[in-house]
């Protein structure tokens, strides 16, 4: 039984790996549909007016949406299995340099979160579970409860007004003359400046990175304090922290090596869970901060009706939800070694 | 460690008047109300009655792991120390290596993420700080060893383990540090027969091994009477019975010994006897002998002043009128032993 529950992680990766292919099926099946019973022609809502009617009719007919649903259907498949996304109508660019050229900031901003997140989220929600009740308790669910109900785009209005005036960037990743400055090695400014070892552009990035990632990061961090405190109480009266506390072990033992670890194991499963509501919330963060991430790309190929950005987009948030619950899963069995039966 | 201060004559633990109650909000449970026995090294002490009478209140108290708000009063000395007056790190300190438990679920009772050596080596360094890695590892291998635990399994995490194997695992970390004095709270209640067999009789063993004094919290009347040397019977909080096992089994001076005996299945007997009614509300217990609501021997008496516990020339130490009376300790008046009537007793029922 011990060897097998061993030897199994490996197999278990490769389940899980296997496991992804119909989820991501499903996934682009849906967003394909989504975007085919939404009414009228993309070519003519995206481009129409801007060219002649031979033109758009080339368009269609380059696209295929001239074709029946299913031929459209295996080829997007078909292209989606070869990391094809195809290119956006309103200006031509492909979709995979729209995700490297504007992933970066995306990426970036929604780490800052999660990092915001768990080192605001974790501390408060032991000390709330910890001292349950107390005033600490009270004010620290409030605090969870607010920032997680509060809209995005309020918390940003706040903290940009309570950045006014005091000179700190309230909006974009960084000043104009550090993107000119800045060779684009990744595409990930931050890391590409660390490249270049300039400090001061990395400074400057850091610098606008503060309001976006705090506003993220506090929608994030409620859903962790909650989580935090309700599964300390939960493993404060586990079975094995009495017996723990019965072998005399002192109680901040106690509490340290049983009680939070096993309180914060679930927290990995959740962070996994929380992707997609944070790639949500980076759309709206980057909205209110004009950040230059897949977020406003998104909202602006919306806008433009371009179908086959929003597909391509979409698309690829969505792989990237089901890679970090697999990565999750993976992460989980690493750590909690019941999980790899 | 800590050197017995008394001959090894004396009890190991010696509890007197103990109380203990759990605030709630309709006012204190009185779980505990007035325990007094003592336990001699070596000595295995059953502790039966039924479902919420306070066994495992009493068994927790032992060792000060209530919950918070359960308060506890009356006097519980271990080798002659007051544990009640000791502080919390103080009590923390004793338990493992004087005080150990052992509880009814092993399924729970060990941390996920945690390898059994992990477990040992936590116990272990807790209270031996001198100790090198190698020494606790032999220490935690002999003693699972004892136990029947393979050493290959040393290095597993519980979920690997059976429930039978996990209270072996169990018991060897309760008695890796060898406490003078456990605890175990129906140890085997979660288990089948066969491992039940198997647990009892090692715990019968541990006196033979380690000297242990063990109480022993339990349903299962036919394993105090294989196990245990002396017997006590609770209800409602109360000891009303306390003696040699075999003593108290053959001859129960107490009509709750006697009822509850009666009710256990054996091949002689068709049907199952049980003992009507329920234990009382222990926020209300009914006054004076709190069994006379279902005592089928109850008296005036006895719903109007509370039988003190006496010595019985038998041996055993009980508290009920009749008993005292039978055995000729107290005269009753005509009026005191005229038989509590039905009526009477449902309406005491109902209450
Ligand atoms: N934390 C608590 N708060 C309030 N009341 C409690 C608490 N724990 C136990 N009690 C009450 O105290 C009484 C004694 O409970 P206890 O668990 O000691 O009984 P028990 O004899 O061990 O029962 P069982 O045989 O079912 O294990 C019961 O009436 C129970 O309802
Ligand atoms: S004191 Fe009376 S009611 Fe209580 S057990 Fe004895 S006979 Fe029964
Ligand atoms: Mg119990």
């Amino acid at each position: 039984m011990a060897s097998a529950a061993q030897g199994s992680l490996p197999r278990y990766v490769v389940q899980r790996l296997l496991l992804m292919i119909p989820m991501i099926w499903v996934v682009v099946t849906v967003v394909f549909l989504l975007l085919r019973v939404a009414p009228g022609d993309p070519v003519s809502a995206s481009v129409g007016g801007r060219l002649s009617e031979e033109e758009l009719d080339r368009r269609r007919e380059a696209l295929g949406i001239d074709r029946p649903l299913w031929q459209q259907y295996l080829e997007y498949l078909g292209d989606v299995a070869r990391f094809r996304f195809g290119e956006s109508l309103s200006d031509n660019r492909p979709i995979t340099s729209i995700i490297i050229d504007n992933g970066g900031a995306t990426l970036t901003l929604t780490l800052g979160a999660f990092l915001v997140a768990l080192v605001i989220g974790i501390p408060l929600g032991l000390v709330a579970g910890r001292r349950r009740d107390s005033a600490a308790d009270v004010g620290i669910r409030l605090f969870g409860i607010t920032s997680y109900a509060v809209p995005v785009f309020v918390t940003g209005l706040v903290l940009v007004l309570l950045a006014g005036g005091t000179g700190w960037p309230t909006y974009d990743i960084a000043s104009p003359i550090t993107k000119f400055q800045v060779e684009p090695v990744t595409h990930i400014l931050l890391v590409d400046a660390l490249i270049a070892g300039d400090m001061g552009a990395v400074g400057d990035v850091l610098q606008h990175h503060v309001l976006p990632c705090l506003t993220l990061g506090l929608l994030l961090c409620g859903v962790f304090i909650r989580l935090v405190r309700v599964n300390l109480l939960m493993t404060m009266k586990g079975d094995y922290v009495e017996a723990a506390r019965a072998r005399g072990i002192p109680e901040r033992y106690v509490v340290r090596r049983h009680a939070f670890r096993n309180a914060l194991v679930p927290l990995i499963t959740v962070l996994g869970l929380q992707v997609a509501l944070t790639l949500a919330g980076a759309i709206l963060t980057e909205r209110t901060f004009n950040w230059p991430g897949l977020g406003t790309q998104l909202v602006d190929y919306l806008n433009a009706r371009d179908y086959p950005a929003v597909q391509g987009l979409v698309t690829f948030f969505a792989v990237i939800v089901v890679v970090t619950s697999l990565i999750v899963d993976i992460v989980n069995a690493l750590v909690d070694p019941r999980v790899r039966y | 460690m800590s050197v017995p201060t008394t001959a090894s004559s004396g009890p190991v633990v010696r509890a007197e008047d103990v109380r203990v109650w759990y605030g709630t909000e309709r006012g204190p449970v009185r779980a505990v109300d007035g325990v007094t026995f003592d336990l001699r090294p070596g000595e295995i002490l059953g502790l039966v009655g039924e479902s919420g009478c306070g066994k495992s209140t009493l068994g927790r108290g032992l060792l000060g792991l209530l919950p918070d708000g359960a308060k506890m009063d009356g006097a519980l000395e271990f080798r002659g120390e007051n544990l009640l007056t000791l502080s919390k790190r103080e009590l923390a300190e004793r338990r493992g290596v004087d005080l150990g438990m052992i509880f009814q679920e092993p399924l729970t009772r060990l941390n996920p993420l945690m390898r059994i050596s992990e477990h040992f080596r936590e116990t272990l360094r807790t209270h031996e700080p001198g100790l090198s890695k190698a020494e606790m590892d032999r220490r935690a291998l002999d003693v699972l060893r004892r136990m029947g635990i393979p050493p290959t399994r040393y290095r597993s995490y519980p979920h690997e383990f059976s429930g039978g194997m996990r209270q072996r695992l169990m018991i060897a970390l309760a008695l890796v540090l060898r406490p003078a004095f456990v605890v175990a709270d129906e140890p085997t209640t979660a288990l089948d027969v066969l491992v039940e067999a198997q647990i009892i009789r090692i715990l019968h063993d541990l006196r033979r091994e380690f000297e242990t004094s063990l109480l022993l919290i339990t349903h299962n009347l036919g394993i105090v009477a294989e196990a245990c040397d002396r017997v006590a019977v609770m209800y409602a909080g109360e000891i009303v019975e306390i003696g040699d096992a075999r003593q108290v089994f053959s001859d129960p001076q107490h009509p709750y010994t006697r009822e509850l005996l009666r009710s256990t299945i054996s091949l002689s007997t068709t049907g199952l006897h049980y003992i009507p009614g329920a234990p009382p509300d222990l926020v209300e217990p009914p006054p004076a002998c709190k069994f006379h609501p279902r005592c089928p021997d109850a008296m005036q008496v006895c719903a109007t002043r509370w039988p003190a516990p006496v010595q019985l020339p038998a041996g055993s130490r009980a508290q009920c009128w009749a008993a005292e009376e039978r055995n000729r300790l107290i005269r009753l008046t005509e009026d005191e032993r005229r038989p509590l009537e039905r009526r009477e007793l449902s309406v005491a029922d109902e209450a």
